[in-house]
């Protein structure tokens, strides 16, 4: 069974249909239960890492999600949830505490004179027999919407230049994480998708 | 590097793709789905919608139509017209739309960017200016309900102030629409964009006047916009979006392909 864990944020349907287009059947939940059962798991997000955090507490989630042990593809703000704080808080300037399966902290772009949020399509470069790349050209364009980021980390998978070089993507054990949106990105995010699918 | 953005515009009238001439008589040029894919395909790299049924009059308007797009479209894609509160915003992105943009409402109630920047975040708000050039008093007006030519009228605001306010009140990217040069496909204004350009900080797109391909060309190059929105010179098959974005790879431009 495959599971996208409903993190409270509004956007979980494309997605969704992103995954169905695959021809894979896909459940949402916020059941613990499920959430252990689950063969494959999509930790979505967006919106602020304050809130997001808000409602995995209320749902009783943040220790079953600790503790999977099957793939779990976290994307976007689900990326930055499994590090272990964040400096998107809403107003205040403490960072927010987030899952913490990955040691790291998630800080906002430095990217004077360009804009954000990062909203497009960027090139990524990913390291070379990634299982998340398979059948996918390198540097091939996937569309990002975000202003805080991942620095340069050793578990990146793959990097992005957008003033700064960032981290795309990250991988420790079962967890993976994707800044950019492959629900998005075309065929190329679908195919990151069927390949995350079927490790 | 982030890659500039070719984004054509589709007219949506009760679920279907319409082209009206000067804001009346709107024809039905085809299916929604079929034209969303099409664009996609053929390199498109975002989509908005522009709901005109919903733009001017004041009924609740049925925009399931976004959730069958977001099944089988596959790049992301904004919705505009008759966003008028959070639940109307809330709607639309629980269909599966990825970000939603803002006109006339937002000058009606500019807190409105606000409120809807702060429960879904800003990078899923646009907001939408309608910018008219006055050549007597050499300045730039925003224009509201330019969507019906009985209700159109000019506002308090010169577009560049507005472009600066709707950033302090969370917009996550503006869309730029020069009136003076809609539909007459003689080039972006690009002294305007370059102006707006400067005062932006988060991604400005440009919209009207596209005729030609260097038209596209230019504007990026000078204006440096984000991205370029166009309607009739696609619908019309008067450029087509895989050959522009060769050409426009060949003049050195980022573009994804």
């Amino acid at each position: 069974m495959i599971v996208i864990i409903d993190t409270g944020c509004a956007n979980l349907a494309s997605l969704r249909f992103a995954i169905e287009r695959l021809g894979y059947k896909v459940c949402i939940s916020s059941d613990a239960k499920i959430l252990t059962q689950a063969s494959k798991l999509f930790l979505p997000g967006v919106g602020t890492a304050s809130e997001a955090m808000k409602n995995l507490t209320a749902k009783n989630l943040i220790a079953p999600i600790k503790a999977l042990t099957q793939p779990v593809l976290g994307i976007c703000l689900g990326m930055q949830l499994m590090m272990q704080c964040s400096e998107e808080n809403g107003s205040t300037s403490k960072p927010v505490k987030t899952l913490g399966i990955i040691k790291g902290a998630i800080k906002k772009m430095h990217v004077t004179p360009l804009r954000l949020p990062h909203m497009g399509w960027n090139k990524v470069h990913a390291r070379e027999n990634e299982a998340l790349f398979k059948n996918i050209p390198t540097d091939s364009y996937f569309y990002f919407v975000h202003s805080y980021a991942l620095g340069p980390h050793k578990n990146s998978r793959a990097n992005c230049e957008y003033g700064a070089t960032f981290s795309a993507t990250i991988q420790q054990n079962n967890f993976y994480g994707v800044q950019f949106h492959p629900e998005r990105s075309a065929s190329v995010g679908s195919q990151l998708i069927k390949n995350f699918l079927e490790l | 590097m982030l890659a500039k953005r070719i984004i054509p515009c589709l007219d949506v009238r009760n679920g279907m793709v319409v082209k009206g001439v000067q804001f009346r008589d709107h024809k039905i040029v085809g299916d929604i789905l079929t034209l969303a894919q099409r664009y996609a395909e053929q390199g498109a790299d975002e989509l908005v919608f522009y709901d005109i049924s919903a733009s001017t009059d004041n009924r609740v308007v049925d925009k399931s139509w976004v959730r069958r797009v977001a099944e089988v479209i596959d790049i992301p894609f904004c919705v505009a017209g008759g966003i008028k509160t959070l639940h109307d915003a809330q709607q639309i992105l629980q269909f599966g739309a990825d970000k939603i943009s803002i006109n006339s409402p937002a000058l009606n109630d500019p807190n409105l960017i606000n409120k809807l920047s702060e429960k879904f975040g800003v990078q899923c708000i646009v907001i939408g200016i309608d910018s008219f050039f006055d050549v007597k008093s050499g300045q730039y007006h925003v224009k509201q309900f330019t969507g019906d030519e009985k209700k159109i009228r000019t506002t308090k605001w010169n577009t560049l102030d507005w472009i600066s306010e709707v950033q302090k009140r969370g917009a996550g990217e503006i869309v730029l629409n020069v009136m003076n040069n809609d539909g007459v496909r003689n080039g972006y204004d690009i002294a305007q964009l370059s102006k707006a350009r400067s005062l932006c900080h988060v991604p400005l797109i440009a919209s009207g006047g596209a005729g030609k391909m260097s038209h596209f060309s230019d504007v990026f190059k000078q204006s440096d916009v984000d991205g370029a929105l166009a309607a009739s010179v696609f619908h019309q098959q008067i450029i087509d979006i895989h050959t522009l974005k060769t050409y426009l790879k060949q003049q050195q431009i980022e573009i994804r392909s």
